[in-house]
């Protein structure tokens, strides 16, 4: 954080996620270099840059999920409210941060049961409550009203953008603080886009976000900070208003205006 | 060249021929007044509807790269102030034919004989608008700083035309009316030097990102 352009980190306390000199390995790849990053409490940081950047990856590193590809290695430290989450138990760690990948990816399930699954698998809820919980989290995800009718229909039966926001009630099912979100909106129009952005904002008064996006404008729209990687390295974080009015490098000038390479 | 990149050339260029304009309509409306040259009052006059037609067409042009390219950055600096810049130039040339039309009415009455110094202060801001569009060509935000430094020069020098002009005319009742032309036409010159520092903030929040306005303790 020694650069300028890195910007002034969140203090401390406010910080949900503290992400210190982070290192990340393909094999012999390395694909992040010492990126270091406060994520703000509940609000929306979003992570910007061209394909490769390390982004995505960074993203996954955040719950563990980046361990799922084998020859992987990290160095460094990320701390989840002052905890180290790489000595945490995954199950655990998976339920406090959940994500949402770019294509939507309901179960082959009904809609009740696939926001239903993660609560079955925590154990325990059953009838009623178990019921109000799958309504509560579709109210949440801004779906209930749309297919309450639909509930034991299968999943598949919905549209894109109602498949994508079924993920994220899935995801919402289990009360997570934290919510990573990697290009969600990129496979849908431009209505379920804007139904998706407004759910984030609503959902940041319980929930911590963090979005990686190809589009700026989504970028500039949703998060109140902003993250450019750029070869593996974070070249600046700051404010999204600062960013995108006055970058503090020319880098990040160039890949938001669109002069890049 | 990307053809938004054209675009906003495109954009810049016009600003620089209003520009043109503008400065050639406050240059021969001061002349008109100095050297009591009626011709040179008429051709602003004349001109007028070619600053506007320009601010329209300015203006349709920004909006249009705005609604389109969602510009940001450097970009997004460029078409706000161009946006803001065009309006004050557009004013520039409102004051210029106000002096051309003191300028005409002038040189129909007989010549006053005050110590005052309107070619002085027109000399002044000249200057102040010229450094300032510079400015804007350049993207110099040290000469745009210079330009505020100007403007309390041009201030003073209206309140002591306003004095003088004040002790004239209780002793000249007769020459009233010319006496308040040149009042009229400090007023302007001063407004248009006003413009023009607005025209250097404007170069400052495109150069530099930051906003210098009403705030004059940070524009060192």
């Amino acid at each position: 954080m020694e650069d300028e352009a890195l910007g002034k980190p969140p203090q401390a306390r406010s910080a949900k996620i503290q992400v210190s000199h982070l290192d990340f390995y393909y094999g012999s790849v390395q694909a992040l270099y010492n990126v270091s990053l406060a994520v703000p409490q509940n609000q929306i940081t979003a992570l910007i840059g061209p394909s490769g950047c390390g982004k995505s990856t960074f993203l996954r590193t955040l719950n563990r999920m980046s361990e799922t590809v084998r020859h992987t290695s990290v160095e460094g430290e990320i701390l989840l409210d002052g905890e180290n989450i790489f000595s945490v138990d995954l199950v655990a760690l998976r339920r406090r941060v959940g994500m949402v990948f770019q294509r939507p990816n309901p179960f082959p399930k009904t809609v009740f049961d696939n926001v239903a699954y993660g609560l079955r698998v925590n154990g325990g809820t059953r009838g009623a409550a178990l019921a109000d919980a799958v309504e509560a989290s579709l109210r949440r995800a801004a779906l209930w009203d749309e297919i309450k009718d639909k509930l034991h229909k299968s999943a598949y039966a919905l549209s894109g953008g109602q498949q994508q926001r079924l993920c994220i009630a899935r995801a919402l099912a289990v009360n997570p603080e934290v919510l990573l979100l990697d290009e969600p909106c990129s496979a849908l129009d431009p209505i379920s886009t804007a139904k998706i952005e407004e759910l984030m904002f609503t959902l940041q008064e319980n929930c911590t976000l963090v979005i990686v996006t190809h589009s700026m404008q989504q970028a500039a729209r949703v998060s109140s900070h902003t993250g450019f990687f750029l070869l593996g390295r974070l070249l600046e974080f700051n404010e999204t208003n600062i960013l995108f009015k006055r970058p503090g490098r020319k880098e990040t000038e160039d890949y938001i205006t669109g002069r890049f390479g | 060249m990307r053809h938004f990149e054209e675009q906003l050339n495109e954009l810049r260029q016009r600003l620089l021929e209003m520009s043109g304009l503008v400065e050639s309509a406050i240059y021969r409306s001061v002349h008109a007044v100095v050297e009591r040259d009626e011709s040179l009052a008429h051709r602003v006059l004349e001109n007028e509807s070619r600053i506007n037609q320009m601010q329209i067409d300015i203006d349709d042009m920004a909006v249009r790269l705005l609604a389109l390219e969602q510009p940001v950055a450097i970009d997004l600096r460029l078409i706000t102030a161009a946006i803001k810049i065009n309006n004050d130039l557009e004013r520039m040339g409102d004051l210029a034919v106000s002096i051309a039309e003191r300028a005409l009415s002038l040189i129909h009455e007989p010549p006053i004989h005050a110590q005052i110094d309107i070619p002085y202060m027109a000399s002044l801001v000249e200057t102040m608008v010229r450094k300032a569009l510079d400015a804007f060509v350049k993207r110099d935000s040290d000469l745009a700083r210079n330009v505020l430094y100007s403007d309390d020069a041009v201030d003073n020098l209206r309140n002591g035309i306003y004095k003088e002009m004040i002790l004239y005319m209780e002793d000249n009742p007769r020459s009233v009316p010319q006496a308040l032309s040149l009042v009229f036409i400090a007023r302007n010159l001063e407004r248009i030097a006003d413009h023009s520092t607005n025209i250097a903030e404007d170069v400052l929040f495109l150069v530099e990102g930051i906003d210098v306005r009403h705030h004059a303790e940070v524009r060192t």
